[in-house]
């Protein structure tokens, strides 16, 4: 596989980022069925991850609802929470850290919903850590996608809670000295009943678990891995948002034996690159919601 | 129909939430205020009714708020450390305008100070204790039977107004058993929502203002797709950083607090003719009522202008106040708050000698009679 081809976007046409819907284009586009036009232009860089996910997820909604009168989505504060404000949906863009309250709220309030968390790893992992922890405890039946980028892109490229050791950020000028987090162990170790990692590098396998995340009933969370072009690339030196989805899949032989071809991926493993992780449904289990343990379905009072 | 029962403030509190129609409550466990939340802890469940223990408090009033936005009657119930956690959602809350009620039962502070004495510390807090520039209400009821009603009157305003309404009592007046007529709210004492007045359509308007200066912002789920955002927005919902289109925003939100005011008046006491004037609310007007009989029996024209509503302060009553008074005594439980906010409206018309103490014990009727003669003494013998 050429990696040019394995970048080429599917049936469909571009990505989120293109001008809204020209009056002449007769259908649009499944990835544009749902999206907020009024709200564009959006605010991601160019050749930011967050796109391509966000793109899968319009596109796994689109197969999957006529409307989204019921669906309910609920962010934190970050590049990757901002995208939720571009779904024509019910959109509750909350605190730096807190979206997973809002959701619990919200879904406790209203079971019938179906309530979507979008956050990013210093979103859900650093401010949120706690509430991540408990939504998962809880179980309530919520899917919470996480964007990990592994540093903070909307306010400059500071060190994350997930950010590899040894990398440059902002706040971390001589290489970062702490551990990163594994999202998707401590959401597992917690409590949740579907947890599942996928990377922006392959988007139709993103949508696919997305899918099955909403489809499973109980706390599930998907842990996306995406590049920040914008500063972390920069910053350590890796290139465009090519090359950073390029060495996502390094270990994969066809990819990897076309990198030497790439300058800036050349010795990659001397660089602060994430370590290959495992992809897919990590954790699958079946254990009672809480709405239901609170006799909450279909008894509106 | 109301029925009498010799109850806690707390539990007061819990009963004045319920018939108010609150079908969600979100908190975590404080001194003084547990008892509210146990109370609700047993009555809620049921009936599609909903009672959460959240992981701190910062996420209570997330549960809340998102709550709220899905249609409940929503609120929770706090003392200091936590009310300062809550700061952060009263903020989003007042910008996106989403209904919600917070009691604080004040204790001491700063930081856990004293859990379990009386205090009224918390009333700048519930003015300032958020960033930026935001309009408030906030209540103090001064009986069990007021806990009770201005949990009730909370309720209408935070859904009339789509604001946080914050109801500040302290410690004694949560713990202390009196006899409460349990009335049941009228139509009109426990108001309705503000919400959408047209069906959805692509140019829907979610924060366009109705004929008071409320958005009329629907519930998630109800056929209305929408934003909802603690940035600065336009009409739509949908983030602004246009400077005239924010000033009008912030100007609205302060405007549309005002009708608090008219709503929740204030106990004149003895003071049609009083040219020494008692200032106080909560607990301590209780003291101060006693003050003002003993400052009478020994012929002093002394009465109470009690407060019920601290934020947005009767701004045109208490100056109208200081301006016939010779001098006026506000009497709190902290280093001085609102007595500081009276002073302001004073501006200079009359004497004032604010009577303050923190430390963890009431203000009595003797000690403020007494700081009463000795202000009056000290006032004659100025030049
Ligand atoms: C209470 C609070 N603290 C700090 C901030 C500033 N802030 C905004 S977004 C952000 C980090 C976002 O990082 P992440 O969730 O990883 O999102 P990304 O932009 O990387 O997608 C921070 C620290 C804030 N908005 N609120
Ligand atoms: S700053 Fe980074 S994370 Fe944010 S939009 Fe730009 S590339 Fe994406
Ligand atoms: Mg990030």
């Amino acid at each position: 596989m050429k990696l040019e081809s394995a970048l080429r976007p599917p049936a469909g046409g571009p990505g989120p980022g293109g001008a809204g819907r020209s009056p002449e284009e007769p259908e649009p586009s499944a990835e544009k069925r749902f999206l907020r036009h009024g709200m564009m232009p959006h605010m991601l860089c160019p050749g930011c991850g967050h796109g391509i996910v966000f793109e899968a997820m319009l596109r796994a909604l689109a197969g999957r609802y006529e409307s989204l009168d019921e669906v309910a989505f609920v962010a934190g504060i970050g590049c990757s929470s901002r995208v939720v404000g571009y779904v024509d949906a019910c959109t509750l863009h909350t605190t730096h850290g807190r979206p997973l309250t809002f959701a619990t709220g919200l879904k406790l309030a209203r079971p019938e919903l179906t309530v979507v968390v979008v956050t990013g790893d210093g979103d859900g992992l650093s401010i949120g850590g706690n509430h991540l922890i408990h939504a998962a405890r809880r179980n309530v039946d919520l899917t919470c996608v996480l964007f990990n980028n592994e540093i903070y892109g909307m306010t400059g490229g500071q060190l994350a809670p997930t950010t590899i050791t040894g990398a440059y950020t902002s706040t971390s000028p001589a290489g970062n000295a702490e551990s990163p987090f594994d999202a998707a162990r401590l959401v597992e170790a917690a409590g949740a009943t579907f947890v599942a990692r996928a990377q922006s590098y392959r988007p139709r396998d993103f949508e696919e678990l997305f899918l099955r995340a909403l489809d499973h009933k109980g706390f599930s969370f998907v842990e996306v891995m995406t590049d920040c072009t914008e500063y972390f690339g920069r910053t350590n030196r890796l290139g465009n948002g090519a090359d950073l989805l390029f060495s996502q899949a390094r270990m994969e032989p066809e990819i990897d034996a076309d990198l030497a071809g790439r300058p800036t991926l050349k010795q990659l493993a001397a660089k602060p690159v994430r370590p290959v992780l495992e992809m897919g449904v990590l954790h699958e289990s079946n254990r009672g919601t809480l709405e239901e343990a609170m006799h909450l379905l279909g008894a509106r009072s | 129909m109301s029925e009498r029962q010799l109850i806690q403030g707390n539990e007061a509190c819990a009963r004045g939430a319920l018939a108010a129609g609150c079908s969600f409550f979100a908190g975590y466990p404080i001194s003084p205020s547990s008892e509210i939340a146990e109370q609700l802890a047993r009555e809620l469940p049921g009936r599609g009714a909903v009672f959460i223990q959240m992981e701190d408090e910062i996420a209570s009033m997330g549960a809340v708020l998102g709550a709220s936005l899905g249609g409940r009657r929503a609120m929770t119930a706090t003392s200091g450390p936590g009310f300062t956690l809550m700061q952060e959602h009263l903020g989003y809350a007042s910008l996106a305008e989403i209904p919600c009620v917070v009691i604080d039962v004040m204790r001491g502070g700063p930081s856990t100070g004293l859990p379990t004495s009386p205090a009224q510390g918390d009333v700048m807090q519930a003015r300032w204790g958020s960033h930026g520039d935001r309009a408030t209400i906030a209540l103090a009821p001064g009986s069990v039977q007021e806990v009770y009603s201005l949990t009730i009157e909370a309720f209408r305003l935070a859904e009339a107004l789509r604001t946080p309404v914050v109801v500040l009592y302290d410690e004694v007046i949560g713990h202390m058993r009196e006899g409460v007529e349990l009335h049941r709210p009228t139509k009109r004492q426990l108001g309705r929502r503000s919400g959408p007045k047209a069906a959805f359509s692509p140019d829907f308007l979610p924060y366009a203002p109705d004929e008071n200066g409320v958005a009329m912002v629907p519930d998630f789920g109800c056929g209305y797709r929408f934003h909802v955002t603690g940035l600065m927005h336009d009409e739509r919902g949908y983030p602004t950083s246009d400077h005239h289109k924010v000033a009008q925003l912030l100007e609205r939100l302060e405007r549309k607090v005002e009708p608090a005011v008219a709503a929740v008046s204030p106990e004149r006491y003895r003071l049609e003719d009083a040219n020494v004037v008692l200032v106080a609310y909560g607990i301590v007007a209780r003291t101060a009522r006693a003050a003002v009989d003993l400052l009478r029996e020994e012929g002093v024209r002394a009465g109470l202008f009690r407060t019920r509503l601290l934020w947005p302060i009767p701004d045109a009553a208490l100056s109208a106040l200081c301006r016939s008074a010779d001098l006026v005594v506000v009497a709190e439980m902290n280093r001085g708050q609102w007595s500081l906010e009276v002073e302001r409206l004073a501006g200079g018309s009359s004497l004032l000698a604010p009577y303050l103490k923190a430390g963890g014990s009431v203000i009595t009727a003797a000690e403020l009679a007494e700081h009463v003669r000795q202000s009056m003494r000290e006032a004659v013998a100025a030049p």
